[in-house]
């Protein structure tokens, strides 16, 4: 096996494991919870980044497939199975043996679906719409597409914001929590951080390793072909239509993932994880993240959203993405961190280090 | 080639061109700028739909099909504007030409599944052997996009050439490279065709054409005005008019 490949993956997951020890060495586990946070909505960036950055096919509408994944989980796992026992559809459920049994926040025992059954059909519906939007949409090119993203998710949006199923502006909560299997369950309950700590990073391991493979595959080649020229990647017999459709239903089913999880880990969803400033900020980590660069997107992802999350931008947390995106977009179109941007900072410092150096010596 | 027309509004850009290359032959394309030569090409290999006329390889009909359908029938093709994957290696751009000399898949790739390693050697192998032959083997770990005009149109041709095609198009690959790299352009088309590949190649340098074609088409306006022997059209009438009577205008 080749180690030096895995080498950044080792260096990835000792990280986590120092995290955990110090906060809770120092009993500030509470950080854990906003880790974990960022951990999911890092699954979705990491998604985000092979379209975008290595396929170059922007999205901004990712926030629908995470909405796609958590309000799915929510309405179905918040059913409450036992008062519709009469119900038909509620008892084959039951029989089919597709519920599980979880006691609430008030120490009553529901009965309700069970979120693997939620999770797989929150997949089916993802993948089914990203391909039904992404077959016309991704014909389009550059603003274009970024535009008919950018409509499919104000669509998802205001479904979810005018729905009574989904809650309207209040969202959707208490749901129950996902047991994976054995003693591990994601859940926000307190007692459980570490270990859903554990979960989430798993989970991103887990997603770094495949999207790195994929890159560094045949397939990983073609999806950048097409960034660099589509018609010489059609005319070299790689089937450019396909392959963007693919990536991003497999973008798709990443956000959708992260939505399913997190949903279950905070025990609710609002619409405001459907809105479009979700989506703007997604793209916005992507971008500093040095768009084709996995770790940057990640790096960023983890301290963009704890940043955001533990209340560091108030109120002006729009503002700060956004304007993260609009200077991105004017300085560093390609992303920020890329090698060539840390060449020329690095060849910047050197200068401004001989410059000093220079004027010292010149006063002295 | 039979009756291929495409027209761009009213102007018949390629006018009910018909014409046969023989296997393994070096078949040049000439005729003065705008006479329709690229729009063929691009019919030929699909980057554009031919608004009627058929085009047949190997005896099976391509005209209907999609450019990476045809790729995969054996066509391959470089551009006039380059036209490279400039943030890509060198050896990348060469392998994307393995691309449909190999199979694996998404989820094999994700889960690096032997079977995709193993071909993932092939495919880095093979296209070595080819930049080797190109003699380019040197600058397989750069940038395509920082290399010098006439490095790119090698690697372009690089590229073509890994798809292993039993038809080649090239688009004016000696435009804008100097003696001696037209020279290794010119020695490098005669030593594929050595390998079984049939060529057929737009060029404008005529010393070039006459050396390396054992035929050659003439376009002119959209229409094909002669077709036969270099000995014959250097000795054809209307084209030298056409030629002419362009270098006088
Ligand atoms: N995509 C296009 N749209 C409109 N007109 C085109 C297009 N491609 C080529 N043409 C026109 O068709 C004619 C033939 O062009 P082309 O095939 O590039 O000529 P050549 O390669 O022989 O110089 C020219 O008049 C050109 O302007
Ligand atoms: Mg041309």
């Amino acid at each position: 096996m080749n180690m030096k490949k895995y080498t950044p993956v080792f260096c990835l997951i000792g990280a986590a494991v120092i995290f955990q020890i110090i906060t809770s060495v120092l009993n500030r586990e509470f950080y854990l919870t906003q880790l974990t946070m960022s951990a999911y909505y890092c699954l979705v960036i990491l998604g985000l980044t092979v379209l975008m950055g290595y396929a170059g096919q922007i999205s901004l509408g990712h926030a629908a497939f995470f909405a796609m994944g958590g309000y799915t989980t929510a309405v179905l796992t918040t059913w409450n199975l036992a008062a519709a026992q009469e119900g038909t559809l509620a008892r084959l459920v039951v029989q089919l043996g597709l519920s599980t049994a979880s006691t609430n926040a008030y120490g009553v025992e529901i009965r309700h679906i069970s979120p693997w059954v939620s999770l797989l059909v929150a997949l089916a519906i993802t993948v089914a719409v990203a391909f039904l939007i992404g077959i016309p949409i991704l014909k389009l090119k550059g603003h274009y597409l970024a535009m008919a993203t950018l409509g499919f998710g104000i669509i998802v949006y205001r479904i979810v914001l005018g729905s009574r199923i989904f809650g309207e502006a209040d969202g959707i909560s208490d749901l129950p929590p996902f047991r994976l299997f054995g003693p591990l369950y994601v859940s926000g309950d307190p007692a459980l951080r570490v270990q859903n700590f554990y979960i989430a990073a798993f989970l991103v391991v887990l997603a770094v390793v495949l999207l790195q493979n994929l890159i560094d595959s045949r397939m990983g080649r073609a999806l950048r072909s097409i960034h660099g020229s589509e018609e010489a990647a059609n005319a070299m017999g790689v089937n450019t239509a396909r392959y963007k459709l693919h990536v991003f239903v497999l973008s798709a089913v990443f956000a959708c993932i992260a939505g399913v999880f997190l949903t279950h880990f905070n025990g609710g969803v609002g619409p405001s994880e459907a809105d479009v400033m979700k989506s703007v900020t997604y793209v916005a980590i992507v971008a500093v993240g040095g768009m084709a660069n996995l770790w940057g997107a990640l790096a960023m992802g983890m301290a963009l959203n704890y940043l955001s999350l533990r209340g560091y931008f108030g109120s002006y947390d729009e503002f700060v993405f956004g304007g993260i995106l609009i200077v991105i977009m004017l300085f560093f179109p390609d992303g920020l961190l890329k090698k060539e941007n840390m060449r020329s900072l690095t060849e910047a410092a050197i200068r401004m280090k001989n410059k000093i150096w220079k004027r010292k010596n010149e006063l002295s | 080639m039979k009756q291929l027309s495409r027209s761009f509004g009213g102007l018949r850009a390629v006018d009910d061109v018909s014409f046969n290359v023989e296997k393994n032959s070096i078949t040049a394309v000439i005729g003065p700028n705008g006479a329709g030569k690229t729009t063929l090409f691009n019919l030929i290999s699909g980057a554009l739909a031919p608004d009627s006329g058929e085009a047949y390889i190997d005896g099976r009909p391509i005209h209907r099909l999609p450019p990476y359908r045809i790729a995969r029938h054996g066509i391959s093709r470089t551009f006039q504007n380059i036209k490279l994957f400039p943030h890509m290696t060198v050896l990348e751009n060469v392998m994307i030409g393995r691309h449909i000399r190999s199979r694996s898949g998404f989820l094999s790739a994700m889960l690096r599944l032997p079977g995709s390693r193993a071909e993932e050697q092939q495919i880095q192998e093979r296209s070595m052997e080819i930049l080797a032959l190109m003699g380019i083997e040197g600058i397989a770990g750069q940038e395509a996009g920082s290399l010098p005009f006439g490095k790119q149109r090698i690697v372009e041709f690089a590229r073509a050439l890994a798809t292993e095609p039993s038809l080649l198009l090239l688009d004016e690959p000696a435009a804008g490279l100097n003696m001696y790299e037209t020279a290794q352009v010119s020695e490098l088309i005669t030593k594929i065709r050595g390998r079984g590949v049939t060529v057929l190649v737009i060029e404008h340098d005529m010393s070039l054409v006459m050396n390396i074609s054992d035929m050659i088409v003439v376009l002119s306006s959209g229409k094909k005005i002669a077709e036969g022997l270099p000995s014959d059209i250097q000795k054809n009438r209307e084209v030298i008019r056409v030629y002419l009577g362009e270098d006088n205008a």
